[in-house]
């Protein structure tokens, strides 16, 4: 279904919503076309592929909100969703803060921000299937060590989206992301086997990483865990690498959006113009970036999207906002609504600006301390900041990486932890919506034996 | 066969009906589900199967004291799976017209390159029911359940002053599935679900926490009528953990003693065996447990094991996404490695019967090997005289959730109520903390354990591949003598 389908489906659904008694009401569709592989140990082991669509409504009775969504776009299927979403509406209670924007603050114009490549949906089954084995088979040959494998991947996705309120906006726009992963195994001793993936993934299938090179990186990182050990319990520096500190960062978002800020679920709620990290962290959510993973060029209330700098050098700025939170807290909107029809703000290319010290300075000027490349788990409270993960990496000793660990955790509140990074490498690589370069934490408790 | 409940008609019922159900536009009868697996096979291959899904959830949330909002959601599609060797094409189509289901098909079939194969006559199976409702609360009258949330509301704010905010929500799904497969099973299932959960915040003294407490399963409303599960029951059950929550100290970090509450704590085996055990990870030989059949994995207290039979049990299945009925499986047995968890495929690797695990999260996927309740059976101790064993060490009952590496085994769970246990006592609530171990090392290291099995509430939901499916656990009281606590306070410092 292309865009301009959508758009027809979103204008003749929001007219029977407004036809059946809304007084307002939001609609929003999708559809693409999805195929990914996986190869085993050089043999085909899926193959995957559909065409996907969904419609969904946010309706307005005065204050009363409904909210209704279906898979299935048949007549019947459509008109269901239609009297499900009015008659939902006079299931709510009256939330006096409900509506959608003022029309005035709507995005009228916006930039074509280069989000969809046409050359991802060309990628046919045989061809996908020969980028994944490429990428296993440069694992597979990187190192006799790597005895197995849990498969390479490779995966395209190309829609499009459409959104109409009657507020008066209307506006879509057409998306791509290509992406490919292996995890190589290697035999390790007492019956443990290690992996590391490592993965690549962009919106122009041609800037994609090289897959034999994320093949060699993975099987690099894989090997480089045989041996890993437990260190004993102690307070220590931890570097993080940028998959691992962009974690840091995905929980550090969800601190700052204003749902968390009137849900006083956010560590950060007195903070504002405060310092709440060190000198050396900026935070910048940005959905203007050409090309970008998480770019949009207007949210998912119609407002424009623009750039907020949400830490600047350690001091909070600024929440990220979408209209009915802004509405709650007295503020306005910072155009960073999530696109679907609940409310709520989500990141768009979320980021720490890089420094200038590279990763391996970083490490060098580190005399002992843990290297971390993984974490594991969910140690995240976000009412407080308490912060305690497992994690995996190496040990650094006089400003070398001295051998493997794993089965430790990490922990520190993340007052302190931000607080305290004492160093920002120059290594940003933009590949997800949050994204991170190589940092360090002074000190954190890390416990094993 | 269809158990659909025999409810006094309701005009409501019509809209629970599959598209793909006996009489509806898109009926999928035996004769059509042949010729869509006939169309799979096609090209050759050694089976096929069809999965058609029609689920409608619904949700209400409260916050401020009001109902917020209420949502519903339907999702409908086949999936058309075609298995040949190691290899499966999978497609799945939204649109429920004939030529887009043997476009699909044709699609899946693209895997396989031969002649085309035989289906099977397709046959109706029997079963069990595991969840036998007769009121499916999707079909409830709304403002009945409008009021669960508001009760839960009054009653957080009733049961303390340090209550600053209140969350409710009511999350409900009727899911109906059909499952044809080229051997000749065509098997439907009715599966509701519902899940209640309530989150306070509590704030004193400048201090901040929050505290949940949650549950459901696959009934109907009568859910709040069992002991102890009332709106107020949860909602007095939140406020106690956040208010306790607020004198929580720095947790410990380092090696030591853990016991673990009944219930909840079976997070525990979900992620220190549990995954390791599901057969596509033995299949390839990437679990840290392959190959260890009959070898001792556990201390000999341990017996673990898989039931999807439990009335009513989050996790429970009447028949699994591949038409499999769900069975109990022994997966540790005195601390001895007894077997996987199988989906069709890895039974056929491994030249044993199916157990029934085979589960995805909807049409838009193919099946894996899943958890279904996974319980820890009961051993020979009392649970207090589990805890004066203890000189040192951290006592838990609420987790935030878990993770593990299959490769090596390590795994992690976080706690989001624990206590120190000083000389045989619980003492002060310590902050979230995560625990590390590896599953072997720290199952040999279960030293005592309780007659006191418990099931969880239905909270849980499991995740792999990108693919959730609700999981039940359950486990009695469980010491470990030495696992590590990720804590912040260095003991000594």
């Amino acid at each position: 279904m292309d865009t301009s389908k959508l758009q027809d489906l979103v204008d003749d659904v929001l007219s029977r919503l407004m036809k059946g008694g809304a007084s307002d009401a939001k609609v929003v569709a999708r559809a693409g076309q999805d195929l990914s592989v996986r190869v085993r140990l050089g043999e085909v082991e899926l193959v995957e592929e559909a065409g996907t669509r969904s419609i969904a409504a946010r309706v307005f009775k005065g204050k009363r909100v409904g909210i209704a969504s279906s898979s299935d776009l048949t007549a019947e299927g459509v008109a269901r969703l239609v009297s499900d979403a009015l008659e939902l509406a006079d299931l709510a209670q009256e939330d006096p803060h409900a509506g959608l924007p003022d029309p005035s603050e709507l995005a009228k114009q916006w930039p074509d921000l280069g989000l969809f490549d046409p050359a991802c949906g060309g990628v046919l089954a045989g061809e996908a299937v020969e980028r994944a084995s490429r990428c296993e088979k440069a694992a597979m040959d990187f190192d006799k060590r790597i005895t197995n494998s849990e498969g390479g991947s490779f995966g395209r996705t190309a829609g499009g989206f459409a959104m109409a309120t009657s507020g008066g906006f209307r506006g879509g726009y057409s998306g791509s992301y290509a992406s490919v992963s292996v995890s190589p195994v290697a035999a390790d001793e007492g019956g443990k086997n290690r992996t590391a993936g490592y993965w690549s993934a962009r919106r122009q299938l041609a800037r994609l990483e090289d897959e034999a090179a994320v093949g060699r990186e993975a099987a690099r990182r894989t090997v480089a865990l045989l041996g890993a050990k437990k260190v004993p319990t102690q307070e220590a520096p931890v570097v993080f690498d940028p998959d691992a500190a962009r974690s840091l960062l995905g929980a550090f978002a969800g601190c700052v959006t204003g749902d968390a800020i009137y849900r006083r679920s956010s560590y950060l709620l007195d903070l504002m113009d405060q310092s709440v990290a060190s000198p050396l962290v900026t935070l910048v959510d940005d959905p203007l970036i050409p090309g970008g993973p998480g770019s949009r060029p207007f949210d998912g209330d119609g407002l424009a999207a623009r750039r907020n700098v949400v830490v600047e050098k350690g001091v909070l700025k600024t929440w990220l906002l979408d209209a009915y939170a802004a509405r709650r807290l007295g503020m306005k909107s910072t155009g960073s609504a999530a696109g679907s029809t609940g409310t709520g703000a989500g990141v768009s290319n979320f980021y720490l600006e890089p420094g200038a010290t590279t990763r391996d300075e970083i490490i060098r000027s580190t005399a002992r301390g843990l290297y971390v490349t993984a974490m594991m788990g969910f140690g995240f409270n976000a009412v407080t900041g308490d912060f305690s993960r497992g994690a995996v990496g190496w040990w650094i000793e006089n400003g070398e990486l001295a051998f493997p660990v794993s089965e430790v955790t990490i922990s520190l509140n993340f007052k302190d932890l931000f607080g305290s990074i004492d160093a920002v490498g120059d290594d940003l690589d933009l590949k997800s919506g949050v994204a991170a370069p190589t940092i360090r934490v002074s000190r954190m408790t890390i416990a094993g034996s | 066969m269809n158990d659909h409940p025999a409810t006094p008609r309701h005009e409501g019922l019509a809209s629970l009906r599959a598209p793909f159900a006996p009489g509806a536009p898109f009926e999928i009868d035996r004769e059509r589900a042949r010729k869509i697996l006939e169309a799979a096979l096609s090209r050759g291959g050694d089976a096929a199967d069809l999965f058609a899904e029609f689920s409608v959830g619904a949700s209400m949330a409260l916050e401020d004291g009001i109902v917020k909002t209420a949502t519903r959601g339907v999702s409908l599609g086949v999936g058309v799976r075609v298995q040949r060797g190691q290899a499966a094409g999978y497609a799945y189509t939204e649109d429920l017209s004939w030529e887009s289901l043997l476009r699909a098909a044709e699609t899946a079939a693209q895997i396989a390159s031969g002649d085309a194969r035989a289906v099977a006559e397709v046959q109706e199976r029997t079963r069990h029911d595991r969840y036998k409702v007769d009121f499916p609360s999707v079909l409830a009258a709304g403002m009945g359940k409008r009021e669960l949330l508001l009760r839960a509301d009054k009653a957080a704010h009733a049961a303390d002053s340090k209550v600053a905010r209140v969350e409710a929500s009511l999350a409900e799904s009727f899911r109906e599935v059909l499952v044809a497969t080229s051997e000749g099973k065509f098997v439907r299932d009715t599966q509701p679900m519902i899940r209640f959960g309530v989150r306070v915040i509590a704030e004193a003294d400048g201090k901040r926490q929050s505290g949940s407490s949650g549950g459901g399963g696959r009934y109907g409303l009568e859910y709040f009528d069992l002991p102890g599960k009332s709106p107020e029951d949860h909602a007095r059950e939140a406020v106690r953990v956040a208010v306790a929550m607020l004198d929580a100290r720095e947790a410990p970090a380092g090696e030591m003693d853990v016991v673990l509450a009944p219930g909840d704590s079976g997070i525990l085996l979900h992620e220190a065996v549990g995954h390791g055990l599901e057969a596509d990870f033995n299949r390839k030989g990437v679990s840290n447990y392959s190959g260890r059949v009959g070898t001792p994995v556990a201390s000999s207290l341990c017996t673990v094991v898989d039931r999807s039979d439990i009335d009513f049990g989050r996790g429970s299945i009447n028949v699994d996404d591949e038409g499999n009925e769900g069975t109990s499986t022994t997966l540790i047995e005195g601390g001895v490695l007894k077997g996987y968890l199988h989906d069709t495929f890895s039974a056929r690797h491994f030249g044993i019967d199916p157990t029934g695990n085979g589960r995805r999260e909807s049409f838009r996927s193919a099946p894996l090997p899943r958890m279904t309740n996974t319980l820890l059976l009961e051993g020979p101790h009392k649970h207090d005289e589990i805890v004066a064993s203890v000189k040192r060490g951290i006592y838990a009952t609420r987790f935030g959730g878990g993770q593990v590496d299959i490769a090596s085994g390590d795994f992690v769970f976080s706690l989001s109520e624990a206590y120190l246990i000083e000389d045989g006592k619980l003492t002060a609530p310590v902050k979230d903390v995560n625990l590390i171990g590896n599953g072997p090392d720290a199952l040999g290291k279960v030293t005592m354990l309780g007659d006191d099995l418990a099931i969880s509430d239905g909270i849980w939901t499991c995740g792999k591949d990108g693919q959730s499916v609700p999981v039940g656990v359950g486990c009695p009281t469980i010491k470990i003598s030495g696992m590590t606590v990720g804590g912040t306070a260095v003991q000594g410092r």
